[in-house]
């Protein structure tokens, strides 16, 4: 395989943003006829090694060579007239044009100028409906591309990056949003292209796709270049040690152990939990005082759990008890009421209102318990605010202060202030500690901890499988959207991601 | 200086001071006030009193604006509430010259803001409910209710009597007008719901951030039904001070282009069109903008025809004025001057 030439190399790639060393010397070499993995946790870099090669950035130092050839793609337009293309996660097909006016987008065949010079659609049909049938696909080239289902379009999308001759094909989680069957059928067109000689570069969470269709892997963490393995020579474990960056001690441990002993009454049970293309059939339980933690890589379905839970999404199967008795989830407003709360992974986006002083955010969730009719005094929400400020230490000017002004850590804990005001059943906490620094982070652990053992449940869910692993009485680990096995308190880092890299 | 010009009431502020600074030039009569038989007259009190009806319908639709929806079926609205009020006051001349309404007065005038809060809950539900654009909602009642208005009349303007209706269009209390009494009645309740309600803090939460306000399990259907309700208990208002002034309801043209002209107020008092960020007392001092540029208009001795021109001229000014991007062209270039210099 090694013999497979070199179609592009890129080395020592660095790329700065703002506060952040998105890259420091990172690197990539694709050869022909292979399909390459590029793997890494999140923020190690992926998706701007990719915009660096599509040209959506310009790297501050490094190379890039296609064919032998120093190449700086300027913009994406750029990258594709130099033959890389790129296909997305969702796919970028105008819903509105047909599958051929797609494929041919941009590089529409002319009729000669004595017939007017306009578009030739005859030209146009033929083009796109010879492509696919090079590549065995069997799409209807006139129907509307929005009126296929979304696994054809993720398909045309691939026909489309490659009619122009691609040298490169970048594939950025092209998986996320396909069942099974249609895996298969993406995967047989990535191997027919790959056989044509396409160096193929496959971004994705799931292992065991990796391990299905790649030839090589390339390891990335914190920007930098970890290595370049042969899928043959490095096994799960090994992979995922590369991406989290430690040893990993074998396989011994055992995979699933349920715990033993533990007599607290479940306070919320959810049974054959799932929703298409986001979770797969799951059960679970929270017990009173526990701290459940939810462990898992990026993508294994960590804040898809816990959005299904608050109803925050439709679930499409699956029963949630709560004491014993089945709850109507409908909506967020229904979880608040049979006593759920949900810190969110994203604080700006759906956790605070800027605008709003410390007290409103505080008290907003009990309010919205309370209904319209009842309503919380304003010294009851001084007085409300004022101790949940001092007992988890938010600092802040004043309770009067807009939320925004604060710290990441400090604006979080209002966040969990808001939900402890409400006296939650179990309390979701997902990623409460990213982006806050290491004291906020500490203090925080130590809240949840303290949450717990006033009885409430906890479901903790964090990318630092260290942070989960100190933390939780027992660890739920996920793995491609389904759950890979459950640990007893107790359990080190080594057997969650066991785990994780038992494909 | 700095954290003034940031507040978010100077931009308007100071537009309208500019506003009558320049009229006061022009006119030095503008910044005088009488007392005259126990009410308070001058320029600046006709602007106020003129002003009251954009004020209350523009408060309503800050609301509405602020839950990032549109409301432009108000003027429709005040048509209607308008037309109701004056078909069940009416009046007829008695033997005695003595003049009796058709119904009692509070009946007229609580029928028309149940009509004018009906139009309102209607938008709502087709908003929430049947999950249409807000503006194609309220499109539909722009055009409906004004047809329904004229159904109602028979196309014929409505003329009023009955003395005492003409109290809330042109009545004076503690020697202000009445309907300016009645704008800042309602900014006064508004401000206290606002602040100190449930319904006040949801509508800010959804306002601020609705993806925020769903996670913590705040219901946006109710508030948002609420909202739009309000909005047109609101043009009701005014339509009744417009047509107790007017001492009539003209089913054509009462509320004309008022939706235009309360969108116009809200966006000068500096709530942003897409929501979030509102201000009540923004709105007011909008609509106080825009009926000081009428008056300027007219007390410049513009001949009519050119009215519109002017109107959109001084519109213009006072929005780049009022763009943080416009002015950031220029202190770009201070500083950057100031930074040659050194």
């Amino acid at each position: 395989m090694s013999t497979a030439a070199i179609v592009l190399q890129a080395r020592d790639i660095s790329r700065a943003f703002p506060g952040v060393q998105a890259l420091a010397g990172a690197g990539l070499t694709l050869r022909a006829g292979e399909v390459h993995a590029l793997m890494g946790q999140n923020g190690a870099g992926k998706s701007t090694l990719i915009k660096v090669l599509t040209g959506v950035y310009a790297p501050d130092a490094g190379s890039i060579e296609l064919l032998g050839q120093p190449i700086a793609p300027k913009s994406p337009l750029h990258a594709q007239q130099l033959g890389i293309s790129a296909v997305h996660q969702e796919s970028h097909l105008l819903p509105n044009l047909s599958v051929a006016e797609n494929i041919c987008a941009g590089r529409y065949p002319r009729l000669p100028w004595t017939r007017g010079g306009g578009i030739d659609w005859r030209a146009t049909h033929k083009r796109a409906k010879d492509l696919l049938a090079g590549l065995g696909l069997d799409i209807d080239v006139d129907q509307l591309a929005g009126g296929l289902p979304a696994a054809l379009q993720q398909l045309a999308a691939v026909a489309r990056a490659v009619a122009g001759d691609a040298r490169v094909l970048i594939l950025d989680e092209p998986t996320s949003s396909l069942d099974a069957g249609e895996v298969r059928a993406l995967f047989e067109l990535i191997r027919r292209l790959r056989d044509q000689g396409v160096a193929i570069l496959f971004v994705t969470h799931f292992l065991d796709q990796v391990y299905e269709i790649c030839d090589r892997i390339t390891v990335l963490r914190n920007g930098r270049l970890v290595g370049e393995y042969a899928c043959a020579k490095l096994d799960a474990h090994g992979l995922v040690g590369a991406m989290v960056g430690r040893e990993l001690a074998g396989a011994t441990q055992p995979a699933t152990q349920t715990p033993t002993g533990d007599a607290a009454p479940a306070v919320l049970s959810a049974s054959n939990l799932s929703r298409r293309g986001q979770l797969k059939p799951l059960d679970f339980t929270i017990r009173a005082g526990e701290t459940l933690g939810l462990a898992g890589l990026l993508g294994s379905g960590r804040t898809e759990l816990a959005r299904l839970l608050f109803a925050l999404d439709a679930r499409d199967s699956g029963d949630i008890e709560i004491d014993g008795k089945k709850a109507q989830l409908a909506q967020p407003a229904d979880a608040l009421r049979l006593g759920l709360g949900f810190c969110p992974e994203d604080r700006k986006h759906s956790g605070i209102v800027a605008d709003l002083s410390v007290r409103e955010n505080i008290a907003l969730a009990l309010q919205a318990r309370m209904g319209l009719r009842k309503f919380l005094t304003l010294a009851q929400q001084r007085e409300l605010a004022e101790k949940l400020v001092a007992a988890l230490g938010i600092k802040t000017p004043g309770i009067e202060a807009p939320i925004g002004q604060l710290s990441g850590g400090n604006q979080q804990k209002a966040i969990i202030a808001r939900w402890l005001a409400t006296h939650p059943r179990v309390l979701i906490l997902d990623e409460p500690t990213r982006g806050i620094d290491v004291a906020a982070k500490q203090e925080l652990m130590n809240e949840i901890r303290e949450l717990a053992s006033g009885g409430t449940a906890v479901l903790f869910i964090s990318s630092e499988i260290e942070e989960v692993v100190r933390v939780s009485d027992r660890i739920l680990v996920l793995r491609d959207r389904a759950k890979a096995g459950e640990l007893p308190r107790g359990a080190d880092e080594d057997a969650v991601y066991s785990l994780i890299a038992s494909a | 200086m700095k954290r003034l010009t940031r507040h978010a009431a100077f931009w308007p502020l100071a537009t309208l001071v500019l506003l009558v600074l320049l009229n006061a030039v022009f006119n030095p009569a503008f910044l005088t006030l009488t007392w005259r038989d126990g009410h308070l007259y001058g320029p600046l009190v006709d602007i106020l009193n003129r002003a009251a009806p954009l004020m209350v319908v523009a408060l309503g639709m800050t609301l509405v604006i602020a839950v990032r929806g549109l409301d432009i079926s108000v003027g429709a609205v005040v048509a209607i509430a308008a037309v109701v009020a004056a078909l069940l006051t009416g009046g007829a001349f008695s033997a005695g010259g003595e003049v009796s309404s058709e119904y009692p007065l509070w009946v007229a005038l609580g029928t028309a803001l149940l009509a004018a809060a009906a139009c309102g809950l209607w938008n709502g539900l087709l908003v929430v409910k049947a999950g249409m654009q807000p503006i194609v909602a309220t499109l539909i009642l722009m055009v409906a209710g004004r047809g329904i208005a004229q159904l109602l009349t028979g196309g014929q303007i409505i003329t009023v009597y009955y003395p005492p209706f003409f109290a809330i269009g042109s009545g004076f209390f503690l020697g202000l007008p009445i309907a300016l009494w009645i704008a800042a009645g309602l900014w006064a309740v508004l401000y206290l719901v606002l602040s100190r309600t449930a319904l006040g803090l949801f509508i800010r939460a959804i306002g601020g951030n609705p993806e925020a306000a769903r996670v913590a399990g705040v219901r946006a259907a109710p508030i948002t039904l609420c909202v739009y309700t309000f909005c047109g208990l609101a043009a009701g208002i005014a339509g009744l001070i417009i047509s107790s002034n007017v001492k009539s309801a003209d089913a054509n043209n009462a509320g004309q282009l008022l939706e235009l002209d309360a969108i116009l107020a809200v966006t000068l008092g500096g709530t942003a069109l897409g929501g979030g960020r509102f201000s009540l007392g923004g709105s007011i001092i909008g609509a106080l903008i825009i009926q000081t540029l009428t008056t300027t208009i007219y007390s410049l001795g513009f001949p009519p025809e050119v009215n519109l021109v002017v109107k959109a001229l001084l519109v213009f000014a006072v929005m780049l004025l009022q763009s943080a991007e416009f002015r950031a062209l220029f202190t770009r270039r201070a500083s950057a001057h100031a930074g040659a210099r050194e």
